[in-house]
């Protein structure tokens, strides 16, 4: 069944390399805590210096582009959820607006805002997870609970909206499932406020510029932005690398060039440009921009009057005859769904774009020369859920 | 030695009568023995701080079931590990596997011998005391490498080799530094450089022979951080790294041991920082020195050094971790230097002329050195205080 | 640049290599011979007016349907110069399949192709590392195709429920088979 007949890899080939005999062969995971879920990484070693890391996935496929061939479109949406379960909201956002541009739906301004509003929170939420556990990686286990802390608060709103705290089922083709309860602007302001004025200045002073922290990633894992495109890095990982872009400033959905955002860029402060600080600096300053838009939002909300969430759900999903790619702005990167419809009620193929997944194939050009303690950083940063990448 | 034989003989007379061998042996041993009660309790109470300290930190609560306030969880989390299985993985050097805890416990338990508890409440006062305490506190790198060695675990012992390195590393500057006040006191004797800070707080050599001896507090301090392996120099026994440590393959009552160990060493540590630079048994005011007829020597090393371990748990669970090679650069490119440079100043001033007759430093240079600091220090804090109001303020509008 | 302009300047260039096209609907694709891939991708990266420096999206999908029956390699390119987005597309044959690998000019084709050879079948040529990548090692055929059975015996052991059992569960016996036990028949397959 192996292709056999193809090229040999460098890796394989190597194995019988005289020289090659002082290389140890360590393995990391797929059990382990540090690799942000079931990754194996084989690493070949000269000591602690890593000559060469491959990592293996798959060990959480679950096969969710064949579901999405049996189920109907609306069935899809729990499916969704579960690939990237740290930020729900996002990957069924995306499914969602790729069925509505192949249907030619158009939500209201009013669902429009409620879904900004639940995307810039899974936002925060999905950050603040990256940003704890990597620090905690790094050896300061403290910051990782503040950062919880408010992503409870958080997780408490979503929970008072639609009754769940990880998985939501939230964003429908048409709407949303479930209308914002009263009170909750005034809530998701007072979470905003505590969190602009405690959390995020402490989490800057504490972790963020301690030297400790900055010399143990300012010059590690540097990415140049040619090899950050090439191999399709997107998100915070391409715009630690320089990379100015941003999809929801290049084609923006749900109306987000309405809103006043900066797109939040490495600024190479401490070290060269791309490298681990600078991937990680861009997601602190994103849940800073995330918190602004979501300021934004709320205020249109309370001058907006409600309206039907369900209004332009339609009964059957049956989208015509046609293909669409659609990319949205998740957390970590550039989402895209592939969707192919015969006319049925089920989808005929959806293929989804993960951002991790490209994000792990530059895995190995990045990790070579650097230290085992520093293949530690470097998985943090490129912050991988390994349920997107296996879908 | 001496007061537990007069207390002895004024309890029981017959005492004098008794041959002296067994003599000898009950007036070393009981001392010995209260002392290693005493200090194998501390790690229940140092487990249950550092969960607590460490709970309110990250603001939640810590142990809260077990006891009140969760006060009985150690004593429940030792039972549990004494009635753990003791695994023996399958190719370890037996031998060598149950000594290692043994030898790093010796390491850690023996320099209480020669901690001043009080004016005459010291198990032992060699007058080689602080040269006694490194040495023998040496011994516990031998176990931990044994400990490496014996696992049959190739990560085990990768861990055990940074551990060995980082610690004989850390160790050079630390014994170069120490020097400093046994220059100065002109003995090795812990008794006698606690003598020599009587007083009061302002006879304490970290308070003296401003910016010499706070600096040395500090290179000792940094240096005892690295060597009983605490954060921010804990990368052996880092769990989220690729290497568990050296004491991988040990569970149950072994893994108690080198629990204990480590506990204890940071103990050790604390105290011999605190009788070297914060006084000893020596109260902050010499009117607190004694309670009516109960001497209070014992409770003043026992907080300061208290408060040193504070600080310890306090840095550990602020800063992140720093790589091996970091770590080995601290050591040897910026405590070294330092360590050295005072010994030399400080050689020095004791060999010059002009100062060797006891040059009323503190007077001249010591105190306007500290207020000027101090008042530096607030100047800048104060600045900082308003900064960050002014960008509270700024971030919630 | 619009679809139809970038379109012209394929054609100017391959000419009969650009086999069809269609522009109008919401992500417009060229479809390119089969063999010719490579060279057509190196140049959509290299040309100044193109500039396709990203490839965001490799899929394979399966239409045994259409006359002729036939796979197809989608990929969906993006330029971060000129900020337009275009789809090429292939068409190979569901016996044999065989296309020359883009991995020399986009480097996340290697894992794109992959996924693709691991769930399709699809063997890309001269790509440097043709393993699976979702599935295990061992695992025998290719899932995401239309004629896909779910095997009855992996490693020996019993995996396939089989008609008996889901009698049992529809008439309420509870069999305890497991969590990802009895599925309807897939309903897209021609029983």
């Amino acid at each position: 069944m192996a292709a056999s007949e193809t090229v040999v890899n460098d890796w394989d080939a190597r194995a019988n390399d005289a020289d090659d005999m002082d290389e140890m062969v360590l393995n990391m995971g797929p059990q382990h805590p540090a690799t942000h879920g079931v990754l194996r990484v084989e690493l070949r070693t000269d000591g602690e210096i890593v000559k060469a890391a491959r990592p293996h996935i798959g060990y959480l496929h679950r096969c969710f582009e064949k579901h999405c061939e049996n189920v109907d479109y609306p069935g899809v949406m729990p499916y969704a959820d579960r690939m990237d379960y740290c930020a729900a909201m996002g990957n069924t956002l995306g499914f969602a607006l790729t069925v509505e541009k192949l249907c030619g739906i158009q939500v209201s301004p009013y669902v429009d805002t409620v879904r900004v509003v639940m995307a810039e929170l899974q936002r925060i939420a999905s950050h603040a997870v990256a940003v704890g556990t990597y620090t905690m990686d790094i050896g300061a286990f403290t910051p990782f609970l503040h950062l919880l802390r408010d992503r409870e608060k958080i997780l408490d709103l979503f929970e008072w909206t639609c009754g769940a705290r990880l998985l939501y089922n939230y964003n429908w083709v048409g709407g949303v499932s479930h209308d914002l309860p009263d009170g909750f602007i005034r809530a998701t302001r007072d979470l905003l406020r505590e969190f602009d004025a405690v959390t995020y200045p402490e989490l800057l002073d504490l972790i963020i510029h301690n030297r400790i922290f900055v010399k143990r990633l300012a010059h590690v894992g540097v990415c140049s932005p040619e090899l950050a495109i090439s191999h399709d890095l997107t998100g915070p990982n391409l715009r630690g690398s320089g990379v100015a872009r941003d999809l929801r400033k290049d084609t923006p959905y749900c109306g987000y060039e309405t809103y006043d955002f900066e797109v939040c860029v490495g600024q190479g402060q401490y070290g060269p440009k791309g490298s681990c600080f600078d991937r990680n600096w861009v997601r602190v300053v994103e849940m800073r921009e995330s918190s602004r838009i979501l300021h934004q939002a709320l205020d249109r909300l309370e001058k907006m009057e409600k309206a039907d969430v369900h209004e332009k759900v339609p009964k059957r999903v049956k989208p015509p005859k046609g293909e669409v790619y659609f990319r949205t702005e998740a957390p970590r990167g550039q989402l895209g769904y592939y969707l192919v419809s015969d006319g049925n009620i089920n989808p005929y193929r959806v293929k989804v774009k993960s951002p991790c997944f490209t994000a792990m194939s530059a895995f190995h050009h990045l990790a070579k020369g650097m230290m085992i303690a520093d293949i530690i950083a470097l998985i943090g940063s490129l912050d991988i859920v390994l349920g997107e990448i296996d879908r | 030695m001496g007061v537990t034989y007069e207390l002895l003989l004024r309890t029981f007379p017959a005492l004098a009568r008794w041959p002296s061998w067994v003599v000898i042996a009950i007036v070393t041993g009981l001392p010995a023995l209260a002392c290693f009660t005493f200090m194998a309790l501390g790690p229940l109470v140092y487990v249950y701080g550092e969960r607590k300290i460490s709970a309110f930190m990250q603001d939640r609560l810590g142990p809260m079931r077990v006891g009140p306030v969760g006060l009985l969880q150690t004593v429940a989390d030792t039972v549990k590990l004494l009635f753990k299985e003791a695994i023996f993985p399958r190719g370890v050097d037996r031998r060598l596997f149950v000594l290692a805890p043994l030898l790093v416990n010796v390491g850690a338990f023996m320099p209480f011998v020669v901690i001043p508890w009080g004016a005459r409440l010291q198990p032992a006062d060699l007058n080689v005391g602080v040269f006694y305490v490194v040495a023998i506190a040496s011994l516990s790198t031998v176990g931990l490498i044994m400990a490496g060695w014996a696992s049959n675990n190739k990560y085990a012992l990768f861990g055990a080799m940074r551990s060995a390195a980082q610690i004989v590393s850390y160790e050079i500057p630390a014994v170069i530094v120490l020097l400093v006040p046994v220059m100065i006191v002109g003995s090795l004797s812990l008794h006698d450089i606690t003598e020599a800070q009587r007083g009061g707080l302002q006879s304490w050599f970290l308070f003296r022979y401003f910016p010499i001896m706070p600096v040395a507090f500090l290179v000792f301090f940094v240096a005892g951080l690295a060597e009983t392996n605490r954060a921010p120099f804990d990368i052996p026994e880092a769990e989220s790294e690729l290497v568990a440590g050296f004491h991988t393959e040990y569970s149950g009552f072994f893994f108690a041991m080198f629990f204990m160990a480590e506990y204890t060493e940071m103990f050790v540590f604390s105290s011999v920082a605190t009788v070297l630079f914060l006084g000893g048994y020596q109260a902050p005011l010499p009117a607190l020195q004694q309670l009516g007829p109960l001497p209070m020597g014992w409770f003043w090393l026992w907080a300061k050094a208290w408060l040193l371990i504070f600080v310890m748990m306090w840095l550990r669970w602020t800063l992140p971790r720093s790589r091996v090679d970091q770590l080995m650069h601290i050591a040897w490119k910026v405590l070294l230097p330092i360590a050295l440079a005072l010994v030399v100043v400080v050689g020095g001033l004791i060999l010059l002329p002009a100062t060797a007759g006891g040059f009323p430093w503190d007077r001249w240079v010591g105190w306007p050195l500290t207020i000027g600091l101090v008042g530096f220090l607030l100047f800048v804090m104060l600045r900082a205080f308003r900064w960050n109001r002014r960008r509270a303020q700024e971030l919630a509008a | 640049m619009d679809p139809r302009a970038i379109h012209e300047t394929l054609v100017a260039k391959f000419g009969d290599t650009i086999t069809g096209a269609f522009l109008e609907g919401p992500s417009p694709f060229a479809v390119v011979a089969k063999d010719a891939i490579a060279e057509v991708a190196a140049f959509c990266k290299a040309s100044p007016d193109l500039a396709f420096d990203n490839l965001m999206c490799l899929s394979g999908v399966d239409y045994p349907k259409e006359t002729p029956p036939r796979m197809e390699v989608v990929y969906h390119l993006y330029s971060y110069t000129h900020l337009h987005t275009f789809a090429l597309k292939v068409h190979v044959p569901r016996e044999g399949p065989a296309v020359p690998t883009v991995e020399g000019t986009w480097g996340v084709a290697n894992w794109h192709e992959r996924e693709c050879w691991d769930l399709f079948g699809i063997v890309f040529t001269g790509h440097s590392d043709m393993r699976r990548i979702l599935l295990p090692d061992d695992w025998e055929g290719h899932p995401l195709r239309r004629d896909w059975q779910d095997p009855e015996y992996y490693n020996g052991l019993h995996v396939k429920p089989t008609v008996q059992m889901a009698e049992r569960a529809l008439a309420g016996e509870v069999i305890g088979v497991g969590p990802f036990d009895f599925t309807p028949a897939n309903r897209h397959v021609d029983e």
